[in-house]
């Protein structure tokens, strides 16, 4: 299973680069990255080369992070393929509490990042896999 | 220790002269202010365990004005209520006296809807300008009132026509203003803390009472005839209390209930500013890094468990803020948590 890094950080100038500084200093190679706003707050999430030390180096200034399972499915980059994937889930009631996707290059190879609740994980991951999709295990995603 | 009832009926009893001591003493309250049985008394101050509501009530019926007991809150009620039974006089706190006025134009509704004549006004500090202010914006006379719930609330002290600072009714309580450090006792004119003596109850008598209050008292008598001593303003406090929207709210409630949070770290403050008339209360608190989930519904269910937390103790609902671990300021020694943003003026 993929781990996503998740950082709260607060709404002002400079507190990207902090976090920024500390993942360059300890040469973490960022692969995606989108921010959940919530006003005076956000949840800035990472997809990195190396999740383990990444983590720990934003713990050890004492950030709040947190690694977190995700579901990373490979879809390849055509039109109808994200609806496919949608419909795969929608058709056995799998509820996607947060997503974001990204191609990556020169392959492009689409990647669509998925929380899911615990409990219907392993139900999603069968679901995608028999509807054509790969579903990304750590190595594979970094490695991309 | 001997089982001492809490309530029987000699106490019973001798409380119920004393309520209509009170009684008499908050007619002479309000008819000292000009107000009489032909006014429409609209109490915006809360009832319940709080005096100001039920305080004042018993005093406006014995002089015996319409009283309409609609309690604090819901601006726009309040506005229509004001204008529909053409309330004359009420009872607010200046700050939320300023937030109705601002409120009536988006409501549709001007001075001449209303026939507003008078305003009690309580429950918080505030100075001549804000007086003049409130005065000037409706055109009305406004009165400063004294009182605290731990010696039967509005009333101890309250302006007449005059308006040069609040009667101390002097048949009802010794007054005397001390040095709180050393605990002499002061001349009049001398600004310290206001300690005060019930003369009026029975079941509860209350000697020397310290108010935390700091004031000082006049003793020249007043172009109205009267001839008790005049209370000042109250000019601050000996201890940290703080009084948000006339609710009286120490630090420590606050601290207490955050820290028993376990997602809550350490460190907080207590940040207080004005939204328009309004004060605002904030509480700003840092997240604890270990029981970190990196899930937004649980950083919500947090700010809400905080701030539900809050009201249930302090009745007042605080915005939240979410910090980082160790963003907000740490102090040398004693922490200065309490920020209070308020304008002085």
């Amino acid at each position: 299973m993929a781990k996503q890094l998740t950082i709260f950080v607060e709404n002002h100038p400079g507190r990207l680069k902090s976090i920024s500084e500390n993942l360059c200093k300890s040469g973490i190679d960022i692969r995606a990255f989108t921010i959940q706003d919530r006003g005076d707050y956000g949840l800035l999430r990472l997809i990195v080369d190396k999740p383990n030390d990444a983590y720990l180096a934003m713990a050890d200034v004492g950030c709040a992070c947190a690694l977190k399972d995700i579901l990373a499915v490979s879809v390849p980059d055509q039109p109808g393929n994200f609806h496919k994937h949608a419909s795969a889930l929608a058709e056995n009631s799998i509820n996607v509490l947060d997503a974001y996707g990204f191609v990556l290059q020169p392959h492009n190879t689409g990647v669509c990042c998925m929380e899911i609740d615990k409990p219907q994980m392993a139900k999603a991951e069968e679901v995608i896999k028999a509807a054509g999709f790969t579903v990304l295990e750590d190595e594979e995603l970094y490695g991309l | 220790m001997a089982d001492v009832p809490f309530w029987n009926r000699e106490i019973e009893t001798a409380e119920r002269s004393r309520l209509q001591e009170l009684q008499l003493q908050r007619l002479k309250t309000i008819v000292g202010t000009g107000a009489t049985a032909d006014d429409v008394f609209q109490n915006m101050m809360t009832y319940g365990l709080f005096t100001g509501g039920l305080g004042l009530h018993y005093g406006a019926e014995r002089v015996g004005m319409t009283v309409i007991p609609i309690g604090g809150g819901n601006t726009k009620r309040q506005i229509q209520t004001m204008k529909d039974f053409q309330t004359t006089v009420v009872h607010i706190t200046p700050s939320y006296l300023l937030h109705i006025h601002s409120r009536m134009d988006e409501d549709g509704i001007c001075r001449k809807d209303l026939a507003l004549r008078k305003a009690f006004i309580g429950a918080e500090p505030h100075s001549e300008n804000t007086r003049r202010k409130l005065q000037d914006l409706l055109q009305i006379d406004a009165y400063n009132s004294y009182g605290l719930s731990e010696l039967n609330g509005p009333g101890v002290a309250f302006e007449c026509v005059c308006k040069k600072d609040m009667h101390l009714w002097e048949d009802s309580y010794i007054a005397e203003v001390i040095d709180s450090q050393t605990g002499e006792v002061l001349r009049d004119g001398q600004e310290g803390e206001l300690v005060l003596t019930n003369l009026v109850r029975r079941a509860m008598p209350t000697l020397r009472y310290h108010t935390r209050d700091l004031a000082f008292l006049y003793p020249e008598g007043c172009d109205c005839g009267r001839t008790h001593r005049r209370l000042s303003r109250i000019l601050g406090r000996t201890d940290d209390m703080l009084i948000i929207n006339g609710v009286n709210v120490f630090p420590s409630q606050i601290e207490e209930k955050i820290m028993k949070i376990p997602e809550v770290a350490t460190n907080y403050q207590i940040y207080i500013d004005k939204k328009g008339a309004l004060d605002r209360l904030t509480v700003k608190v840092e997240i604890y890094p270990k029981l970190f989930l990196g899930e937004v519904a649980k950083l919500e269910a947090l700010r809400n468990k905080i701030r539900e937390e809050l009201q249930a103790s302090i009745t007042i609902a605080p915005v939240v803020e979410l910090h980082e671990p160790g963003s907000l300021p740490v102090f040398e020694g004693k922490a200065k948590r309490v920020v209070d943003k308020r304008p002085k003026d």
